[in-house]
C-alpha cells in the first residue's frame, strides 16, 4: 500500500511539474536559447541596435499586409513588437502563451520601447502572465520599468473626460477629444490620490464588440473601478485596457 | 496611440485593389454598373439615405461641422438623410473604399484624394464623372434649382479644381486645400547665431540642423540643456522627397504613370539625408513620432508638417500631446518649406476632395451630388477652413467678409485665432501659384508611398549602423520597387502610354481606306456640279 501511495505521489509530482513545465517552465527566470537575450540585456542593449529576445504573446493588436502587432512577455519584462513581418498564417498562431524568438531593432516611439523591423519564429512553451498589480507605482518613476506588461489598477475613480456638446460632463470621449464614433478609441480618465491619468481602449486591440469596450461605454462619473491591460506608453503612461469591473 | 492608426501602409493594396474590381465586374456582369445618366428632374417625394465618409483630422470641431452641414442640408432637403462616418487618415478611407468595391456597399460621397480616384476608376463606373452635373443648368454647380447658395464652377480656385482632373474628366470637387509648411523655434534658431532668411533653403536648415548638435561635457544639448534634440523633423517623408525633386527639377514619373522616382538626383538627396541623420540632425514621424511634440518641448526647431496640423505646434498650441511640464517656451515662426531656387519656390499642394460613387439608382446619385455641392457652400468652407490652417477652395468663400475677418483678426486669442494656424493659412493663400501636385495615374499612390519610404529606410539604415553608399541606393531601390510592385505599374503605364501613342499614328490600310473615302466625296461632288451645270445648259 505504501509503494502505491509512494507511486501515486511520484505520479502526481511529475505531472505537476508536467504542468509546470507548459506554463513556461520553473518559477525562476527564464533559461533563453543561445544568442537571445535576457530581458535586462534587452533593456541594456542600445536604442536602433539589433536586437534578438524569446518571448510568449500575451495579445494581439493588429494585422494588416503582413505586418502583425504583438504584446509579448516573459517571466522578467514585456516587448511590444511594432509591425512584425507575419503572414496571416502565422498570425492565427498566434495565440495567448505561444513562444516566439523575436530578431528586430530596438526602437523607441513617443517614449514607447518596442522592436520594429523584426522577424519571428514560433518556439516550443507556454506562459501566459498573471497581470501584476501596479496602482502603487501609478504616480511613481519607477512605473516605467513595467512598460508594456500586462497589469492591473485596483480602486480607481472615475473622472470627467470631456464635456458633450451641452456641456455636461461624461465619462469617456471617442478619441482622445471626442472627435470619434463608435468604433474609435474610448478615453477615459481615472484618478487615484488627487493624480489623473488617462486610459484607453484601443480600438485595434480590443474593437466595439468587446466587454471591456461597452463596459467603458457604461461608465459614471465617481464610478470605482478595477482593470487590467498593457501599460503602454505614449508621452507618459497610457495604458491599453483589456477588461474592466466597477465595484 | 494615433500612430496605430496613421502608419498604415498600403504597398499592395493596389494590386489586391484589382483583383477586388474584377470580381466586382464579375458580379455586376461584365460592364460593371451603368453609366451614370443625369436624371430630368430630382424626385423630391422619396426619401433617400446617403453615407458620407469623411476624413478630420483628430479635430473635435470639424467632427461638429460636419455634424451641422448635414443637419443643415437636410433641413433644406428633408427627404435626403446623410449617415456620416468619420475617418483620421485618408489611407484608411482608401482601404475600407476598396473592400467594399468588393461589396459594391461603397459610401455615396467620399472625401478622398485623386490618387485613390484613379484606383477606383479601374472599376467600371464606379465613379461619377462630374462634368456634366457640374454644367447642368438645374442641378449643377451654381444650379437655378439649387435650394442653396452653390458655387459656380469658375467661382472654384482653378489649380485646385484642376487637381480633381484625370484623363481630362473631373472626377471630384476639391473641398479643402493645405500646403505643407516648417514651423520653426526662432528662439532657438537666433540663440545659435542665425537670423531667419526670407526664404528657407534646404542649405539652411541643414547647417542650423547640425549646429545645434553641440553637446556639453554632461551629453546635454547645449542649445536646450536636454538630453534630447532632432533640430530637423520631417512629418511626411513622401513630400519631403517629392519636393525636392520638384524643386531639382529631377524626374519622379511622367503624366502617363512611367516611373521615374529611381534616379542619380534621388541618390544624392539620400545621400546628403543621410549624413544628417547620421549626425542625429535628422528624423522622421515615423521613426521618432510627431514633430510637433518634439518642437514644443524645445527638443526640436524645425518641424514640418501639414498647414492643417497648425493648432499642434507652438508654445501656446490649442492642441497638444504633450503635458504642461514639458512645454518650452518660444517663439514660433511659420515659413514655407526649404527650397533648392529660392526664386522659383515650389510646394506641395494636398488637402481633402470630395468624389461620387456611382449606384444603380440615378436619383440617389443625384442625391449624393447635392450634398457633394453643398459641402462648397460658403457655411461649411468658411467654418472648416477655420479649424486649421486649411483654405478655403471657393474664390466667393475666400472673398467672404467672415473669412476676411477671421485672417484680420491673427492672434487674438489661442483657439479661433491662433497666429500659428491663420499664419499658415496664409503661406498658402500667398502661394497657391507655387503650388503642385504630382500626376494621377493606376499606381500613384503607391509611387508616393515608395518615395517616403526611401527616406524612411535610408533614415533607419544610418541610425542602424549601417554604410549608406551606391550600392546600398540601389539595392534599396531595387527593394522599394519590388515592395510597391512598381515595376509592374511603371510597365503597366508605359504599355498604356504607348497604345495611346499608336491611337496617333494611322496603320498604312486605315489611311488608304480615308484616302479612298476622300476620294470619292470628291468624285461624288464633282459630277453633281457636273450634272446641275448640265441641266440648267438644257432648260437655257
Amino acid at each position: 500500500m505504501k509503494k502505491l501511495i509512494s507511486s501515486l505521489l511520484v505520479l502526481a509530482l511529475a505531472f505537476a511539474c508536467a504542468g509546470c513545465g507548459s506554463k513556461g517552465g520553473d518559477d525562476g527566470a527564464d533559461v533563453k536559447s543561445e544568442g537571445v537575450m535576457t530581458y535586462e540585456e534587452y533593456m541594456a542593449a542600445e536604442l536602433n541596435s539589433e536586437v534578438v529576445i524569446e518571448a510568449y504573446v500575451q495579445a494581439k493588436q493588429s494585422w494588416w499586409e503582413n505586418q502583425a502587432t504583438v504584446y509579448a512577455q516573459d517571466k522578467d519584462g514585456a516587448y511590444f513588437l511594432y509591425n512584425m513581418a507575419c503572414s496571416e498564417e502565422d498570425y492565427d498562431k498566434l495565440t495567448p502563451g505561444t513562444k516566439i524568438k523575436v530578431t528586430g531593432y530596438k526602437s523607441e516611439w513617443s517614449g514607447e520601447i518596442e522592436i520594429t523591423d523584426a522577424t519571428f519564429e514560433i518556439g516550443e512553451g507556454n506562459f501566459v502572465a498573471e497581470a501584476e498589480d501596479v496602482t502603487s507605482l501609478l504616480a511613481s518613476d519607477e512605473l516605467i520599468n513595467h512598460q508594456n506588461k500586462f497589469v492591473s489598477f485596483k480602486g480607481l475613480t472615475v473622472e470627467a473626460a470631456g464635456q458633450d456638446e451641452s456641456g455636461n460632463d461624461v465619462a469617456f470621449l471617442y478619441n482622445w477629444d471626442g472627435s470619434g464614433q463608435d468604433g474609435d478609441d474610448l478615453y477615459f480618465n481615472v484618478s487615484l490620490d488627487g493624480n489623473t491619468y488617462t486610459f484607453t481602449v484601443e480600438s485595434y486591440l480590443c474593437d466595439n464588440t468587446t466587454d471591456v469596450y461597452a463596459a467603458v461605454k457604461g461608465l459614471q462619473i465617481g464610478d470605482t473601478i478595477d482593470m487590467e491591460g498593457f501599460l503602454y506608453w505614449y508621452e507618459g503612461v497610457n495604458p491599453h485596457i483589456t477588461s474592466l469591473t466597477v465595484k | 496611440m494615433q500612430r496605430l492608426c496613421l502608419i498604415k501602409k498600403y504597398a499592395v493594396v493596389t494590386a489586391l485593389m484589382l483583383v477586388c474590381l474584377s470580381v466586382l465586374n464579375g458580379c455586376h456582369g461584365r460592364e460593371g454598373l451603368e453609366a451614370f445618366q443625369i436624371p430630368e428632374f430630382f424626385d423630391t417625394s422619396r426619401e433617400y439615405e446617403i453615407t458620407f465618409w469623411a476624413k478630420n483630422d483628430t479635430n473635435k470641431t470639424q467632427t461638429a461641422i460636419y455634424e451641422k452641414a448635414i443637419e443643415d442640408f437636410q433641413r433644406l432637403y428633408p427627404n435626403i438623410t446623410v449617415n456620416l462616418r468619420l475617418y483620421t487618415d485618408y489611407g484608411k478611407i482608401y482601404n475600407d473604399v476598396i473592400t467594399n468595391i468588393a461589396t459594391a456597399t461603397t459610401p455615396n460621397v467620399c472625401i478622398t484624394y485623386p490618387d485613390h480616384i484613379a484606383t477606383y476608376l479601374t472599376g467600371t463606373n464606379l465613379v461619377v464623372p462630374l462634368d456634366e452635373l457640374s454644367a447642368d443648368a438645374k442641378f449643377g454647380l451654381g444650379g437655378s434649382e439649387m435650394k442653396f447658395d452653390s458655387p459656380r464652377m469658375e467661382e472654384i480656385i482653378p489649380q485646385f479644381l484642376d487637381e480633381c482632373t484625370i484623363d481630362g474628366h473631373h472626377y471630384a470637387l476639391p473641398y479643402m486645400r493645405s500646403t505643407e509648411a516648417c514651423y520653426i523655434n526662432k528662439t532657438y534658431v537666433e540663440k545659435l547665431g542665425y537670423a531667419l532668411p526670407d526664404t528657407l533653403t534646404w542649405d539652411f536648415i541643414w547647417e542650423v540642423s547640425e549646429a545645434a548638435m553641440e553637446k556639453d561635457e554632461d551629453g546635454n544639448f547645449k542649445l536646450n540643456g536636454q538630453k534630447v534634440m532632432i533640430p530637423f523633423i520631417y512629418k511626411s517623408t513622401d513630400n519631403m522627397m517629392i519636393q525636392m525633386l520638384r524643386q531639382k527639377h529631377a524626374g519622379y514619373s511622367s503624366e502617363e504613370g512611367e516611373i521615374l522616382l529611381f534616379n542619380d538626383t534621388t541618390k544624392e538627396l539620400l545621400s546628403d539625408i543621410a549624413a544628417h541623420a547620421k549626425s542625429g540632425a535628422f528624423s522622421t514621424f515615423k521613426i521618432s513620432s510627431y514633430p510637433a511634440n518634439f518642437l514644443n518641448a524645445g527638443q526640436c526647431l524645425f518641424a514640418i508638417d501639414s498647414t492643417a496640423g497648425a493648432t499642434w505646434m507652438g508654445t501656446d498650441a490649442p492642441l497638444s500631446d504633450i503635458s504642461e511640464d514639458k512645454l518650452a517656451r518660444f517663439e514660433t515662426s511659420v515659413m514655407a518649406v526649404p527650397q533648392f531656387e529660392p526664386a522659383n519656390p515650389q510646394m506641395i499642394s494636398q488637402g481633402p476632395s470630395v468624389c461620387i460613387f456611382n449606384k444603380e439608382e440615378p436619383q440617389e446619385v443625384m442625391a449624393s451630388w447635392l450634398f457633394a455641392q453643398y459641402l462648397l457652400s460658403n457655411e461649411v468652407q468658411t467654418a472648416y477652413a477655420q479649424t486649421e490652417g486649411y483654405v478655403p477652395v471657393t474664390i466667393k468663400a475666400q472673398e467672404s467678409d467672415e473669412y476676411k475677418d477671421y485672417l484680420s483678426r491673427c492672434g487674438e486669442d489661442n483657439a479661433l485665432y491662433y497666429d500659428v494656424k491663420i499664419q499658415a493659412a496664409k503661406l498658402l493663400l500667398k502661394n497657391i501659384d507655387n503650388t503642385f501636385v504630382t500626376p494621377v495615374f493606376v499606381g500613384s499612390a503607391s509611387l508616393r508611398d515608395a518615395a517616403g519610404q526611401l527616406i524612411e529606410n535610408t533614415v533607419k539604415s544610418v541610425k542602424r549602423g549601417q554604410q549608406v553608399d551606391a550600392a546600398y541606393v540601389e539595392g534599396l531601390y531595387g527593394d522599394i520597387s519590388s515592395l510597391y510592385r512598381l515595376d509592374q505599374i511603371g510597365i503597366q503605364n508605359m504599355r498604356v502610354g504607348s497604345q495611346r501613342q499608336e491611337l496617333g499614328k494611322l496603320p498604312p490600310t486605315a489611311l488608304l481606306l480615308l484616302w479612298s473615302l476622300a476620294a470619292a466625296w470628291v468624285g461624288i461632288i464633282v459630277y453633281a456640279v457636273w450634272s446641275k451645270s448640265r441641266n440648267r445648259q438644257s432648260r437655257s
